[in-house]
Order: structure tokens, then C-alpha cells, then sequence
């Protein structure tokens, strides 16, 4: 349906981003293979590496298997109970982690669980000696679950909810028990997705590296990624850095791998249908356990930011927002996350109309199928190679030319970009699937194209989940340290790597305060972004 | 004592809508529920099966107080438009959940489940799974469980709906039969005249929310009719 020349603009312009994601990469790539080479692969496998690499896949597999045992009673229990007061709010609770700054939860889960936090307190009062320790494997397992939960209850609670009405019916119909319901109705629906959510949380755990930073507590507890920020930072030695990425590689890539075996989980909402009547666990023993689960999830999502804001707003919160630090970290910030936000959303524009374009004409040669497949699995490279791993190549790159300090801000903004690149195409692609379908054959029938279809034609229908995806992307960028670490300096200090100094140098209360800022700025944008995409699923 | 069904001065608000039912449907007959979309016909299944309490008046089946009963406790077998099977388990567990909700069953009840599934023309389909099943062969397995259960009333929202017309001429066949043999009470909901021709001993006419006339087959069909008579008799 495309003109001719149209067609080629789109493909010229997503191989323009292809060329551009992959030269980015591949730069990085290349320098970590040629550096050292020799003295990179004898140090692959000591026993410091084999037991960094041992307890990364521990924590991982730990927090993937509490999470997720601890998800599913709060997502039975949530779809078990489809209308109540508050229930809406939960759900909206619930996705509140994923747009928390990690550094951010870290610190929030320190002032409930951590030496000095509540829990303690309580205890101490409650005169029992031994305060709960939060560094190490156990704080690793905390800050996890604490982001993973709820991410796990919404994945499997959508799969709940897809189930057609009539099931619960008939359940109810046949006479069947709870127990009846759980092995015939709802443990069937979660156990095809249960592997897709493990899989994701695995990974998310696996390359998590604030949280291991802030929470993991010296050799005993460091993952990859943290451990070739220390070879870097503290240690300067890349050979061990570079060994370090390429098993952070191999365990994403394999990771990666089995993952796109399992059904992927989605948390669009099915919104057609019959309404769903809930007939089971109307007796008070249900009703109890569904109640203390539920209340008991809550509390334990809310209370770390409960303890943000409350420890937030004891800080001087006036000198601090009008101190020059701290103007300066949010300027540094909000200029790279506008930078990263608008690159990662042009990528992923770029890269949908150019696979649109080509499967506009239905014979398609093999360069434009290869090249449609390529586009694909670009969003998806900086999945395999983490921001660390990019920061690491551009590192040894730049010190090289002696330019660190200059190119920095750059670099972090490309890097953030690339993070959020999946994302954006994730919010973007169905929007602008939806829009083509249905405006396609129209417009073309009518001759409108160029700016014209851009202003009549698509902006009023796109912008929405442009912006939804700008915020989405802004929020990320907003909330990383993992890319700033390598590269935060007196020249460069973006917002979390300010809360993340200021926190190093005991000043907890200006942290505090700082950290409840990002919070909410990160929120908010995030917020703003499910509320637009929210609107687009129900249309 | 009525034997049939009665819902005595039933009330019940959803949302804005008002419904007011009050009528009784005669047992072992054949009552179609017809009106248009939005009347209230499912919201009078419903009732009947439990799947909605009403807030006021009382739901009688074959004599006994039904209105706070659970579903599974009422003497009532249902029959939806779509997903009458567990989509993830074979036939023969999707039929036997019809003696057994935990599925433990006796070898008299697994010959039971299979003389079912075979009454209704679908023996050897035991370990097929829904999803390689047409539209009606999934609806004749929703019927041999609803034969296994053997409740003397039968409600059935739709049942032929999304099927083509020859499928719904055999499934109404079906249905007779199983009824002939049964004598049970059936409740069907229905938008399809013919078939209301076809099956239907009685006919339920609902509209915004209540019971608008409850007459014999004939009669219901008569005002259908009369237009065309009358205008064949100036020709």
C-alpha cells in the first residue's frame, strides 16, 4: 500500500538504526575481544570467577523461586475475589515496583529491614538481641522479591483473569471444591505460564546490579555484573572485567535462549466477554486466608515505600532541592533522560515502520526478510549484552583516547537508550499495528502521505502511546545507576549517582530526601505512561 | 405442589437495570426464553442456576426453596454458548467431572462417562482434547455431561448459537431426543424462531427486565404469523 518511494524511505531508515545499534554494540564487543585476549581467557575460570558465577545463578534461581511461589497464592487470591473496595488501587500498587528506581527500593527496604529500619526497632523493643541483617544473600533476596512479586501477581493474574467466565460457572455448577478448582481450573492456566514469568524474573535477577550493589555485602555476595563494576572501578583490572562480561554473556544468552522457548507472558487484559462471577471460596476460612494473603502482600510492597517517603520528607527537602548539587544531578539527569528517551523512541519508530514497510510488499526478497529479522532482534541485543557490559567495552575504548570524562554523558545516554528500547517497542508496536490496519488501505486509496498523513492521519492517534513510551523510556534513564556507575564523576552525576555517593558518605538523611525526589519523579512518569497504555488495551 | 419452576415476585437491581420476575415454567416441558438483547434472559438463567441471588422473592424448583442454595446443590444442569469444556482437559475428564468434581470416579462411573459420550455420537473421543473438536461435537460433550449429572432441569444460555444451520437442525434433534428420554425440564434461550418452531413446548417472552407474556408455542408463533396470513388472503 505504500508508494515506492515511501517503502524505500521506511527500510533505509531502520537500517539506519540497525546499522547505528549494531556498529554501538559491536564497538564494545570487539575491544573487550581484542583486549588482553591472552590473559583474559586464563583468568575465565578461577575459583573467584566460578564463585561469583555460582552465587549470581544462586540468587537468581532463589529470588526466581520465591517470587514466584509467593506470587501465586496473591494472584489465586486476587482473581479469586474479582470486585472488592480497593482492589483496583492493589492493582495499581502492584505495578508501582516497576517504575521504582532500584536504588530507591534498596533504600526503602533498608528503613523497613535493614540494622536501623522498623522491623529491628520492633524487635529490639520486643526485646529480642539478634536484629535481622539485610546485607548479603538475604537482602539480595528481599530487594528481589520486593520487585519481582508484584511483577509476578500481575503476569499470572491476567492469565487468571483470561480464563472464560463459563469456567468458574461450571465449577461452581459441578460442585467443585477449592481444591478441585486449583487442580483442574487454575493450576492448568498458571502452569503454562508459570515458566514464561520464572524465566523473566530469572533474568531480571540474574543481571540486577544496583540491588546487589547497595544490598549484597562484600565477595561472599556478588554477582557479575557488580563484580566487573569492581574490577573497573576499584580494582582496575580489565582482564578479570572481561572475563567477567563474557560469562555475564553466556548466562544472559542461555538464559535468553530458554526463555523464547516458553509462552511469553503479557498483562493485556481481555476485555470482552461474559462478566466474571466468582462462586468459590465464599466460606469464611477462604475468605480469611485471601484476606491475610493479600494484606500480608501489601504490606510488604507498601512499607518499603511508606518508609521512602516518610524518611524522605524528615530531610530538609527545600535546601536540598535548592542546592547546587543538587540542581545540577537533576539538569545532567533530565537532559540525558530526554536524550535517551527521544532516541529510544525514535529507534523503535524507525524500526516497526521499517518491518511494516517490508511486509507491506508480499514478495519480499531475502535481504528485506533478513533484514526484517534483524530489526526484530536488535531491541533485543541489549538484553544479551547488559548495560555494564556496553559501559565496559566503551570504557576501555575512550581511556584508550584519553576521553572518558567527554563522552561520558553521551554514553550513558545511548546506553539508557538501548535500555529502553525493548520497552518502547513492546508499547509502540501494537499501537502502531492497530493504526496501520486501519488506516492503511484508506489513506493509500486516497493519496495522502508524507507530513500531510503525519498531521491528519497519524499524530492524533499516535501521540498518545508515543508519549506513553517516552515516559516509560524517561523513567528508566531517570532511575539507572547501572550505566552511570562506571562513568559517574565530579563531571558527571546524574540523580541516582548522587543519592548513591551521598548515601556512601553516611549523609542518610540528604539521601533519604534525595532518594523520595527520584522516587516520585520516576513514579510519576511511569504512571503516566501505564495510564496511556492502559486506555489503548481497552479501546 | 408445583413441580416445575417457579420464581415468585423475584427482584434483583444490576447496575441501573431493574428485573422483576415472576412466572412459573412447567416441569418437563420444553420452555424456550426469548426477547431482545439486553432484556434479561440471561439474567433469568442465571437466577435459576444460582449464579445470581436475588435481593428480594423466592426461586422454587420441583417444589423445594432453592434461593439461597449453591449452584452445584440446585437440581440443575447448565449448557453455555461457548466454553462448556476446560479447554486443557481431554473429553473424557471434561465429561466425568459431571459425577465426580475430584474426578474420582469407579470403573462403573468411567463406563458410565464413555455409554455418555457415546449416547451422544462421540465414542472413541475420550482423549481428544477440546481444541481439536468442532463447535457442535464440543456441544454434544457439554451434553453427555449434563445427561451424566442427570438433573431434572436443563438450562442452556444459547446452546447452538455459533453454530451453522445444519449443526443447529441436528442439535435441536439431539436435544429432543435426550429430552424424550429424560422427560426433563428444559430452559433454552434462544433467538432463532425456527428453532423455537422446532423444540419448544413453551415460550417466555422477557422484556426490560420482566416476564412480558408466558403462552403456548402456537400462540407465541400466531403473532408471527398473522401479517403474512393477511396479506396472502387479499391476493
Amino acid at each position: 500500500m505504500l508508494t515506492a518511494s515511501a517503502r524505500r524511505r521506511s527500510i533505509g531508515t531502520g537500517l539506519a538504526v540497525l546499522a547505528g545499534v549494531v556498529l554501538f554494540v559491536g564497538i564494545a564487543v570487539v575491544t573487550l575481544l581484542a583486549w588482553d585476549g591472552d590473559q583474559s581467557a586464563s583468568r575465565l575460570f578461577t575459583a573467584y570467577t566460578w564463585s561469583i558465577l555460582r552465587f549470581t545463578l544462586l540468587q537468581a534461581a532463589l529470588s526466581t523461586l520465591l517470587s514466584v511461589a509467593f506470587a501465586i497464592p496473591v494472584a489465586l487470591a486476587l482473581a479469586r475475589r474479582p470486585r472488592f473496595s480497593g482492589r483496583s488501587w492493589i492493582l495499581r500498587l502492584m505495578a508501582l515496583p516497576m517504575g521504582l528506581p532500584a536504588l530507591v527500593g534498596a533504600l526503602g527496604l533498608l528503613g523497613v529491614w535493614g540494622r536501623q529500619g522498623v522491623l529491628n526497632d520492633w524487635l529490639t523493643a520486643a526485646g529480642l538481641e539478634q536484629p535481622v541483617s539485610v546485607y548479603g544473600l538475604s537482602g539480595i533476596l528481599l530487594a528481589h522479591t520486593f520487585f519481582n512479586i508484584p511483577l509476578a501477581v500481575r503476569l499470572l493474574l491476567t492469565v487468571l483473569e483470561r480464563q472464560p467466565a463459563e469456567y468458574w460457572l461450571l465449577s461452581a455448577s459441578l460442585g467443585m471444591k477449592p481444591i478441585s478448582i486449583f487442580r483442574f481450573v487454575e493450576w492448568p492456566a498458571l502452569a503454562r505460564v508459570v515458566p514464561g514469568v520464572a524465566g523473566l524474573v530469572f533474568m531480571l535477577c540474574a543481571t540486577s546490579f544496583t540491588l546487589v550493589l547497595v544490598l549484597g555485602g562484600g565477595p561472599a555476595a556478588t554477582t557479575l555484573e557488580v563484580a566487573i563494576y569492581q574490577s573497573l572501578r576499584f580494582d582496575f583490572d580489565p582482564p578479570r572485567a572481561i572475563a567477567l562480561a563474557f560469562l555475564q554473556i553466556a548466562v544472559t544468552a542461555a538464559v535468553i535462549g530458554l526463555v523464547a522457548l516458553l509462552p511469553a507472558p503479557t498483562d493485556t487484559v481481555r476485555t470482552a466477554g461474559r462478566k466474571v462471577l466468582r462462586l468459590d471460596g465464599r466460606s469464611n476460612a477462604s475468605r480469611l486466608w485471601d484476606f491475610l494473603v493479600i494484606t500480608a502482600a501489601v504490606i510488604f510492597v507498601v512499607s518499603p515505600l511508606v518508609s521512602v517517603l516518610v524518611a524522605g520528607l524528615q530531610a530538609d527537602l527545600w535546601k536540598l532541592v535548592t542546592g547546587p548539587r543538587f540542581i545540577q544531578a537533576a539538569t545532567t539527569s533530565l537532559v540525558i533522560a530526554m536524550a535517551a528517551g527521544l532516541t529510544a523512541v525514535t529507534a523503535a519508530l524507525a524500526i516497526i515502520t521499517a518491518r511494516q514497510a517490508i511486509r507491506d510488499r508480499r514478495d519480499q526478497n531475502r535481504a528485506e526478510r533478513l533484514l526484517s529479522i534483524s530489526l526484530a532482534g536488535t531491541s533485543s541485543l541489549v538484553l544479551v549484552i547488559p548495560p555494564i557490559i556496553l559501559g565496559t567495552g566503551w570504557f576501555l575504548v575512550l581511556r584508550q583516547l584519553g576521553t572518558v570524562a567527554t563522552f561520558a554523558p553521551y554514553l550513558v545516554a545511548v546506553i539508557n537508550a538501548l535500555m529502553a528500547l525493548p520497552f518502547a517497542v513492546r508499547v509502540l508496536e501494537p499501537a502502531l499495528e492497530d493504526h496501520r490496519r486501519q488506516t492503511a488501505r484508506l489513506a493509500a486509496a486516497l493519496g495522502i502521505g508524507g507530513l500531510g498523513k503525519w498531521r491528519l492521519i497519524d499524530a492524533p492517534v499516535l501521540t498518545r502511546p508515543i508519549l506513553t513510551a517516552l515516559s516509560f523510556a524517561m523513567a528508566l534513564s531517570l532511575g539507572d545507576l547501572g550505566a552511570v556507575a562506571l562513568f559517574g564523576s565530579s563531571d558527571l552525576v546524574t540523580l541516582p549517582w548522587l543519592v548513591y555517593s551521598t548515601l556512601s558518605s553516611y549523609r542518610t538523611n540528604d539521601a533519604d530526601g534525595l532518594s523520595l525526589i527520584l522516587g516520585v519523579v520516576c513514579l510519576f512518569l511511569t504512571i503516566l505512561g501505564t495510564a496511556g497504555r492502559k486506555e489503548h488495551n481497552n479501546v | 405442589m408445583f413441580d416445575g419452576i417457579v420464581l415468585d415476585k423475584v427482584a434483583l437491581k444490576l447496575g441501573a437495570t431493574n428485573f422483576n420476575f415472576d412466572c412459573r415454567i412447567e416441569a418437563g416441558a420444553m420452555t424456550a426464553i426469548a426477547g431482545p438483547s439486553g432484556a434479561g434472559k440471561s439474567t433469568l438463567l442465571n437466577l435459576v442456576a444460582g449464579f445470581e441471588q436475588p435481593q428480594s422473592g423466592r426461586i422454587l424448583i420441583a417444589g423445594t426453596d432453592q434461593t439461597s442454595s449453591h449452584p452445584s446443590e440446585r437440581p440443575v444442569s447448565v449448557v453455555f454458548q461457548d466454553h462448556n469444556l476446560f479447554a486443557h482437559l481431554d473429553i473424557f475428564t471434561n465429561v466425568a467431572l459431571g459425577i465426580s468434581p475430584s474426578m474420582r470416579l469407579s470403573s462403573e462411573d468411567r463406563d458410565r462417562a464413555e455409554n455418555a459420550l457415546a449416547r451422544v455420537g462421540l465414542a472413541g473421543f475420550e482423549k481428544r482434547m477440546p481444541g481439536s473438536l468442532s463447535g457442535g461435537e464440543k456441544q454434544r460433550a457439554a451434553f453427555a455431561r449434563a445427561l451424566l449429572r442427570n438433573r431434572p432441569v436443563l438450562l442452556l444460555d444459547e446452546p447452538f448459537a455459533s453454530l451453522d444451520a445444519d449443526l443447529r437442525l441436528q442439535m435441536s434433534a439431539l436435544l429432543l431426543e435426550l429430552h424424550r428420554e429424560t422427560a426433563n425440564t428444559v430452559l433454552m434461550i434462544t433467538h432463532d424462531r425456527e428453532e423455537i418452531a422446532r423444540v419448544a413446548h413453551r415460550v417466555l417472552q422477557v422484556e426490560s427486565g420482566q416476564v412480558a407474556s408466558n403462552e403456548a408455542v402456537a400462540d407465541y408463533l400466531s403473532q408471527f404469523a398473522a401479517p403474512v396470513s393477511a396479506l396472502s388472503g387479499t391476493v
